[in-house]
Formats: structure tokens, sequence, C-alpha cells
């Protein structure tokens, strides 16, 4: 493969990596935005006390649903809570639950997949027909039902949105690991004599890589989503934690007509920060899997 | 191929098995008591006669396995029971909440395929000009944007535009009319779920245009066409569309299938009494059957629209039935 023509956009993984990031960069001014989306997101949680001008949970009863001003750029909410600092708190939220979710799933799912592809036979046959049952099952209902038994909360809510994701990616890296156990490396290493989990992590696991990662990526910009749905319906994170699905619930429907501004700058936040994810996530599917590339 | 079709089918069992036995234990794993909110629950004294009487009535004093049995039993003649909560048949709550949760789903398709289509074909075919670029950021943004927050946002727009223009705010109507009863009040309570849920949809499958009309353009046989010196709408009609639809077609179908799950956010948002808003009740209620009916039933949309999916594929092309 490596003897074919040099594509233009594959990156040369020999190169530094400063050079590789200017040349994605280059090749991918929308790739780049949503990269910088990501970014901007990401100080804004982690930096999340220095940046809010407000404590995100302090109510002040003298400023009630208050247009944005210079004193609350964004507005202040039904109790008189900052909106600015409840959106700038609300993407570490979104964070934590997209980023740990998108993580265990994917990894959950990796391990899943590539063994399920390794052993064959009757353990991925068993494998498939879970992974069928999971994907067949109707995620608010699991997600209801789980909050129902253990309760609410940031805890469960990642638990709820990852299991759905597990059989997600276990079935795309399955079919790459599929074609990988085929590859005679893999039977010189079978000769060899190493077991099964030296094979899968050193042989199996970096080769499948590419779709590994895209599908991560991917992951957490479903899984920040997928928490504000559940957010919305009361069944995620509830108060006073920020979350920018819950702080669509409720007052922002009530107040809808007299305080747009409680509806839209959430929702905006949300969207920012998926199309960021979701942008950069292309831009890195042209850039590791060109075979997928215009996909 | 016979072969092929009968393994696919025997395949479709363990997955509804499994999945009647997840939900099953879901259900019993819930805190709680059906007979308690029956009886007033909220820690008012209750008779312990009236509890074992309402235990008995719903039959949740039997054996898990004899209750399990019987749900399976029942789910392969497609019987599931009364609801526990109304004491009327699963298929009388249905019906009276699927018309309009129905209608919403098969508006945002053809929403979606409207838009996805040509906006997609437009996009390959223009492949890197703006234009392409402008239909990709719609398309990722339809992505990115939760759905029930573009419901908040356009019943926020028709409340002021309304506003403005009439001088009085106007507000779609809250009870379902049939469309062949009043088509004008029908159409007017439906379309902003349709619109709203369609935006989505139609994101997801334009993309799907995109790549397979990219990916067909390729072909030798498009080639061959324009050399025979075939005009371009007829290749692109004819020939390439028609070759790139199966993709198309396959993730609309799967797509319709998830539409449930999300019809739950939708209705939360426009104040709708579907299907959805019967999954959350149902399950708020511990009302085990009428769960577990709306479970099996969502799952058997998803398994039947994925077996339909592959057996075409099948037919359409023999490598796969003979791997």
């Amino acid at each position: 493969m490596s003897t074919t023509v040099a594509d233009p956009n594959a990156l040369d993984l020999r190169a530094p990596i400063w050079n590789r990031a200017v040349r994605f960069c280059r090749r991918q001014p929308l790739g780049t935005f949503g990269l910088a989306l990501v970014v901007i997101i990401a100080i804004t949680g982690i930096f999340a006390e220095v940046l809010a001008p407000y404590n995100p949970t302090a109510n002040d009863f003298a400023a009630m649903t208050e247009a944005p001003s210079l004193d609350h750029l964004l507005g202040t909410d039904q109790f008189g809570r900052d909106l600015l600092s409840r959106i700038v708190f609300g993407a570490r939220t979104a964070l934590i639950v997209g980023l740990s979710s998108a993580l265990v799933g994917g990894i959950l799912g990796l391990v899943l997949g590539v063994g399920s592809a390794f052993f064959g036979g009757t353990v991925d046959m068993l494998m498939q027909r879970l992974f069928d049952i999971v994907m067949a099952f109707p995620l608010i209902i699991m997600a209801l039902a789980i909050v129902s038994i253990f309760g609410t909360g940031v805890h469960n809510v990642i638990i709820a949105i990852t299991i759905p994701l597990i059989p997600r990616c276990a079935r795309v890296v399955r079919s790459a690991a599929l074609v990988i156990r085929e590859v005679p490396y893999v039977d010189a290493a079978r000769a060899c004599g190493f077991g099964p989990v030296r094979i899968i992590l050193r042989h199996m696991v970096p080769n499948v890589m590419a779709p590994f990662l895209i599908m991560v990526t991917a992951f957490v910009g479903q899984a920040i989503l997928a928490e504000a749905s559940l957010s919305y319906l009361g069944l995620g994170v509830q108060e006073p934690v920020p979350a920018w699905g819950l702080m669509l619930q409720g007052g922002a429907e009530e107040y809808a007509s007299t305080a747009p501004w409680i509806a839209i700058f959430p929702g905006v936040a949300i969207m920012l920060s998926v199309l960021g994810i979701n942008l950069f996530g292309d831009a890195l599917r042209d850039t590791l899997d060109p075979k997928l590339r215009d996909r | 191929m016979y072969q092929y079709i009968l393994k696919r089918v025997l395949l479709t069992i363990p997955t509804l098995v499994g999945a009647a036995a997840l939900v099953f234990l879901l259900m019993r794993l819930i805190p709680g008591d059906i007979c308690l909110i029956r009886l007033g629950g909220g820690g008012s004294s209750f008779d312990p006669k009236a509890l074992a009487a309402c235990h008995a009535e719903i039959g949740v004093d039997r054996p898990i396995v004899v209750q399990f049995l019987e749900f399976i039993w029942g789910a392969a003649r497609l019987d599931f029971g009364t609801s526990m909560w109304s004491g009327k048949p699963f298929i009388t709550e249905i019906a009276a909440r699927l018309p309009v949760s129905l209608e919403i789903a098969i508006m945002a398709t053809v929403v979606a395929v409207a838009i996805a289509i040509p906006l997609g074909t437009i996009s390959a075919l223009k492949q890197n000009s703006w234009l392409d670029v402008a239909v990709r950021v719609f398309a990722i943004g339809g992505i990115a944007t939760p759905s029930f927050w573009i419901g908040i946002v356009s019943i926020l727009l028709v409340l002021d535009i309304t506003n403005l223009v009439w001088g009085h705010p106007w507000m779609p109507p809250i009870d379902y009319v049939p469309l062949w009863k009043d088509p004008l009040a029908n159409l007017s309570m439906v379309i902003l779920p349709a619109v709203t849920v369609g935006y989505r949809y139609a994101a997801v499958s334009m993309r799907m245009t995109r790549s397979a009309m990219i990916e067909v353009m390729k072909e030798d046989y498009i080639r061959t066409a324009r050399a025979k010196g075939l005009i371009n709408k007829l290749i692109i009609n004819r020939h390439a569309l028609k070759n790139a639809l199966l993709p198309i077609v396959t993730l609309i179908g799967i797509e319709f299938a998830f539409l449930i799950g999300g019809l739950v956010v939708t209705e939360q948002v426009f104040n709708l009494n579907g299907v959805g808003r019967l999954f959350v009740q149902a399950v708020q209620n511990q009302d085990y059957t009428l769960t577990q009916a709306l479970v099996m039933l969502t799952v058997a949309v998803f398994v039947f629209t994925n077996l339909a999916v592959d057996l075409l594929y099948a037919w359409l092309d023999p490598r796969i039935r003979f791997n």
C-alpha cells in the first residue's frame, strides 16, 4: 500500500508533529475551525471558576429574568442566576459527560469488538447477539430505567449514555479487526506462540485505531446531545448543577416570550460545541482514513 | 438464497427474546409498586388486603418465572395483555396515541427526503464549491442542534411573528384532530414538530446522499454514459441517482425506526399526547405490561427494518448471501 502514489491529504506519520498540525490546518479549514471551537469550550470548562463572572448557583432575586446588559452579558434566569456563568460551568458538565461516556463506551467497544473478531466462532456469535439486543433497545427507555433504578445525577447519566455506545463502537471495530485477523503477520505472531492478549494488544488494536478514533470523536458530540436531551426530560443532571439541557427545561419555556434569552443561549452553547466536535471529527476522518474521504 | 433468508430470519429471534428479557428485568428492578401508586401512595395508610387484592388482580404476586413465560408467550401471539394502570387492553392504549406520533414521523420523513436528496445531489455534483460547503455546514448544523431546542425556538418565533403581524400571538391547537376531519387544524398542529424532527433526519440523509453520489459518479458506467454523449440530466437521474439510492433508502429506513425514541423529546416540547409520552408515563407508573408492549413494538420495528434491509441487499448483491 505504501508503494502507491502518496496521497496529498494523508498525514505523513513520520513528519514532526508540528508540521503535521500545520498541514492539517491548511488542508482542513472547516476542521480547524471545529478544533478551535472545541479548544475554546475545553478551556471554558477547565477554567470555569476564573472565567465565570458570578457564582452559577447564586440567586439574585433583585435581578430576575433580566435582559442581557453590561452587568449580566447574557442576562439572568427566573431565579436571578447569571446565564453566562451557568453556561460557562455547563461547559464543564458537558465535557465531563461527553468525554467520559465517549471514552468508556469507546474503549469497552474496542475491547469487545477486537475480542469478538479474534476469538470468532461461538464467542463472536454470542457477542453479536448481545450487541443486537442493546442496539435495538430504545435509548430513552434504557435511560429512564437506569435513572429510576439508580437515581438521577451525573454518574448515572454517564452510565445511561455509555451503554448504547458500546455495541456501536464494537460493531465498527469488529469489522475492521476481522480484516486484520486474516493478515499474515497475525498468523506469524500466532505461529511464534504469542498469546491472545499480546496479539490483540500489539497487533490488532493499533490497526483499528483509525476507525476507533473517528468513532470516539463522533461519540463525544452525540453524548453531549444525549445528556442535553435527558436533562431536558428531567432524567439527567439535576438542579442546581449547571447543565445546558437542564437550563432549557422549565423556566426556558415558561418565560420564552418575555425572556427569550433564557431559551436561546444554552441551545447556542450546545449547538456550537457539538458543531465544533463534528467538524473536527469529519476532518480527522478524512485525514486518518483516506479511503473514507468524501463520505 | 433461501438458506440465507432462513438464517437471517432465525437470527431475529434471539434479539427479540433478549430485548424482552431486558425490559422485563429492568422494569422489575425499578423500586416501587404500581399498586401503591394506584391505591393513593404518598404515605397515606392503605388496607393490606386491598394491596394484596391489587397484586393478585394484575398478577404480580405469582412467581417471576411464570410472569416472564406468560409475557413471552403473549408476545409470541402479539397479545401483551391489559395495561396495569388503566385496565384497558394495550392495543386500545396505543391506538389512542399512535395517530399523532405516526403522522409526525411520516411527515418528518417526507420533509427529510424532500430536503436531503436534492441538496445532497447538488452538493455532490458541485463538490468543494461554496454551495457544497454551505450544504455541508447546514447538514452538520442539523446533526449538532438538539431537536428540542429547535422546537422551543420555533414556537418562540411563531409567537413573536404572529404577534407582530396580527397583533395577538397564535399557538398551535393542543387537541389532535385527524387530517381528514380538519386538515388545516391538523397541519397547523403537526407541521412544527415534523420540521423540527425532520431537520436532523434530513441532515443525516443529506450527508449519505452526498457521499453515495460522489461514489457513484466515479463509476465506469457514468463515464460510458458521458462518452456516448448522454445529456447530464439523464446521467444523473437515470444512472447516478438510481444507483446511489440504495444506501440512502437504507438509512432512511433505519432512521425511521429510531424516530420513535426521538419523539419522546419532541412530544414533550410541543405538549403532544403521542406514543413517546405514553412511553414515559408507562415507565413512571410502573405499568409493566404497557411498557413491555411498547418496548417490544419499538424493538420489533427496528429488528424487522434491519431484516428487510439485509434481505434487500442480499437480493441485490449476490456476494453477501454466499459469504
